[in-house]
């Protein structure tokens, strides 16, 4: 395997509604970001990926707008994922691993504000038996948190420190939506939302992108002085088909975390958990210890602009990697409903 | 052609049709896989990883439905991964599929290029509103049809040109039994005489809608041998691929022969050793969703000098019989289920060189291109494939 690192990070502030930007307008300035950071044009980039979602953007085809944004002219090496960033990232991997390329380029990006999230998130669901009953993703999560509550796999309790922890850290992530949060106690004398669910369990609905930078061995050592180097990087799915799952699981996260190589001592995780109930399964399929620093960036829960949150968590750690906050890192990102799919990336300093 | 070897070991299609109200979505799919695995003498259980390619998600109303499919393509616990890339998605997916053997990261990849197009009405879903776009055109031929007229004007070409393409595809679709139009009375005089949909565009020249799935199986040398030793069909071996990508609207870009496709072909033939192409490729699996766009491409892909392409197909160069046979499977022209249709172009060239595609095969057929565009002509997708190790 040929040594890859990441060597830029750029993100929009996530907001409720970028009402006034179309996507184009919304991704440009985060694309520019992040080249101006490593001194890069697009004639620099042997392979640019991104990631979004027609969905979301209420068109079809909406990514081939987002090209201007990159200025593709004179063409360019470019594919595209109707995933969200962390596998578009993924591409540029192992485009990167053939030899074909050497440095890579990927973004990704969503407004979520035009539509009503919940309900076009139930377009993703089986189409012939749950589809035709809406059922709306905050729903649908409720029912794995009401299986884990049921299994005693988690409480109220948890569930609130995890909302509290999360927003809490916010605080120092200048490109979160929500920050700060009420006392534990006061989250939980709230009234439920969509039971067992209460509105601090659930993420809040982002409009926003990012955009990150590859490049492979010495390249990368020119592009930036301590890069976040892939030491290991895996997907993996589950059944969509909530009555052949156990809940209360997430096999595909373990799968994907072993052959990641996740084993041994982590100073930050940054994990992909849009409902305070599911950061546990996660953690527990990562099987990391007590002594990780988790989502100091405020995850999910601050900031969920779809198709870019999971390549997020992916920048959020080779930020704290590039600026040596932190040596050793695992991020986590999750796509489907219910976490059914899952990556999982292992990051790095040093040579 | 970058990193490790890569051949496709098996291709399976479904029949294509207007409408497959016979098999729900998951069963259609499925027709395509089991006919590449079995092709490939292989199970699912031998599959890596599984690389899902479809135009947009609005033409079926399902929002990433390859996480609703994991089951049915038997991708649970392995990665699945979904490719978009507008019309060209189908022969971009099959490069990213490449791209999973050629990392050295996997050694048997099930790609999959599917459309159901029945469910919706692609003409009016590809004709964006305000304030996505100013409101000209009514679906891809009404968009099309500008360059073509300009293609005509450049090259002086002869009005019967496109009847022409479109005779010679539909004719080579009698011979492909999953071909979607099979229409044994069509003449040149029923397509010359067929209503005009889009100035110069005929209904007879314009590409069906069609609801189907391609599944190809692409393997790592070691596979490939493993798999050929047991089903006896040799491999396709992969001598080049690439991708090019321009913007819809920029200044200077010429939209009748896009410097993304010249690039893109440049780029494969000089993975795969090509000087030449009209000599050294055998037959070619290009992307013609409408009938003029034969003699452009044979020009943007540097098989004719510009201006020239219309030659070869008046002549004949591009039936099955010619120098060189372009979409004997019956191509776009036949069968569009737009997701598959790039994927297809690229299966049917492996089954060109690996001597299995019946009675629309180029005898002795050693190279062959599989090419697709895809948005405003400006999404391109190639592979070269060859019957012997690149």
């Amino acid at each position: 395997m040929r040594d890859v690192a990441i060597v830029s990070v750029a993100q929009s502030q996530h907001r409720r509604a970028a009402a006034e930007l179309n996507e184009v307008e919304m991704i440009q300035p985060v694309i520019r970001a992040a080249l101006d950071q490593v001194g890069a044009t697009i004639s620099d980039i042997d392979f640019t990926c991104s990631g979004s979602s027609d969905y979301l953007a209420g068109q079809a085809f909406s990514f081939v707008m987002t090209l201007d944004a990159v200025g593709a002219w004179p063409p360019i090496v470019e594919s595209h994922v109707e995933m969200d960033g962390a596998w578009a990232l993924y591409e540029a991997w192992l485009k990167i691993q053939t030899g074909a390329a050497d440095t890579a380029f990927v973004y990704s990006y969503s407004k979520a504000s035009p539509g009503d999230l919940p309900r076009v998130m139930s377009r993703m669901l089986d189409p012939y038996y749950a589809g035709p009953l809406w059922p709306d993703s905050v729903a649908y999560a409720g029912l794995q948190a009401r299986a884990m509550l049921d299994a005693g796999v988690t409480t109220e309790q948890r569930m609130a420190e995890v909302a509290h922890r999360n927003r809490e850290a916010a605080r120092n992530n200048p490109n979160a939506q929500v920050v700060g949060s009420a006392s534990v106690e006061d989250l939980l004398a709230a009234p439920m939302f969509s039971d067992p669910l209460r509105v601090h369990d659930c993420p809040p609905i982002s409009d926003g992108g990012v955009a990150v930078v590859l490049a492979a061995g010495d390249r990368a050592r020119d592009w930036a002085e301590r890069p976040a180097w892939i030491r290991g990087i895996d997907h993996r799915i589950d059944s969509h088909q909530v009555g052949a799952r156990d809940l209360t699981t997430a096999p595909s996260v373990a799968i994907a975390a072993q052959r990641a190589g996740v084993d041994g001592a982590f100073d930050v995780a940054e994990v992909h958990a849009p409902f305070t109930h599911q950061e546990q399964l996660v953690l527990d399929g990562l099987g990391l210890g007590d002594d990780v620093v988790v989502n100091p960036s405020g995850g999910a829960l601050a900031a969920n602009p779809m198709m870019a949150a999971g390549l997020i968590r992916l920048g959020e750690v080779a930020t704290r990697i590039m600026d040596g906050s932190v040596g050793r890192g695992v991020a986590h990102a999750t796509a489907g409903q219910l976490l059914q799919q899952n990556l999982v990336c292992v990051l790095e300093g040093g040579d | 052609m970058a990193g490790n070897r890569v051949a496709v070991v098996g291709v399976g299609q479904t029949k294509y049709a207007a409408v497959r109200d016979d098999v729900s979505l998951p069963g259609l799919l499925r027709e395509a896989v089991f006919r590449a695995l079995a092709d490939a003498h292989m199970t699912m259980d031998d599959i890596d990883a599984v690389v899902v390619g479809k135009a947009p998600d609005f033409f079926e109303g399902m929002m990433m439905p390859e996480s609703y499919l994991a089951e049915a393509l038997g991708a649970v616990g392995k990665p699945l991964f979904r490719v978009h890339t507008a019309g060209s998605v189908g022969g971009s997916t099959a490069l990213v599929a490449a791209t999973h053997v050629q990392s050295g990261v996997h050694d048997r990849v099930l790609t999959i290029g599917w459309q159901q197009q029945s469910v919706s009405e692609a003409m009016w879903a590809l004709s964006f509103p305000i304030p996505f776009q100013q409101q000209l055109v009514a679906g891809a031929g009404g968009y099309f049809a500008p360059f073509i007229r300009e293609y005509i004007r450049r090259s002086n070409a002869p009005d019967h040109i496109g009847i022409t393409v479109a005779l010679k595809d539909r004719l080579n679709a009698l011979k492909n039994p999953y071909a979607h139009l099979h229409e044994p009375d069509i003449t040149f005089e029923s397509v010359r005489d067929s209503f005009m949909l889009w100035e110069p565009i005929r209904y007879s020249e314009t590409c069906p809608g069609s609801d189907g799935a391609i599944a190809m199986v692409l393997a790592s040398e070691a596979a490939a041998e493993a798999s050929a030793a047991s089903s006896g069909v040799p491999p396709a071996w992969v001598h080049g691929t690439a991708m090019r990508s321009e913007p819809a609207t920029a200044s200077g870009r010429d939209q009748v022969n896009p410097d993304a496709g010249k690039e893109c072909a440049a780029d494969v033939y000089a993975q795969a050793g090509i000087t030449d192409p009209r000599r050294q490729v055998d037959v070619v699996e290009m992307y013609v969703p409408f009938s003029w766009y034969e003699p452009m491409w044979l020009e943007n892909l540097g098989f004719a000098p510009e201006g020239e392409g219309w030659r070869m197909t008046e002549e004949g160069a591009t039936t099955m019989t010619g120098d060189l046979p372009v979409n004997c499977s019956g191509g776009v022209l036949s069968t569009n289920p737009i997701g598959a249709s790039g994927m297809i172009r690229f299966g049917e060239a492996a089954l060109q060189v690996r001597g299995q595609a019946g009675d629309h095969q180029v005898d002795g057929a050693r190279v062959a291109v599989g090419h697709a565009y895809g948005g405003a002509a400006q999404f391109y997708a190639m592979w070269v494939v060859g019957s012997e190790k690149p």
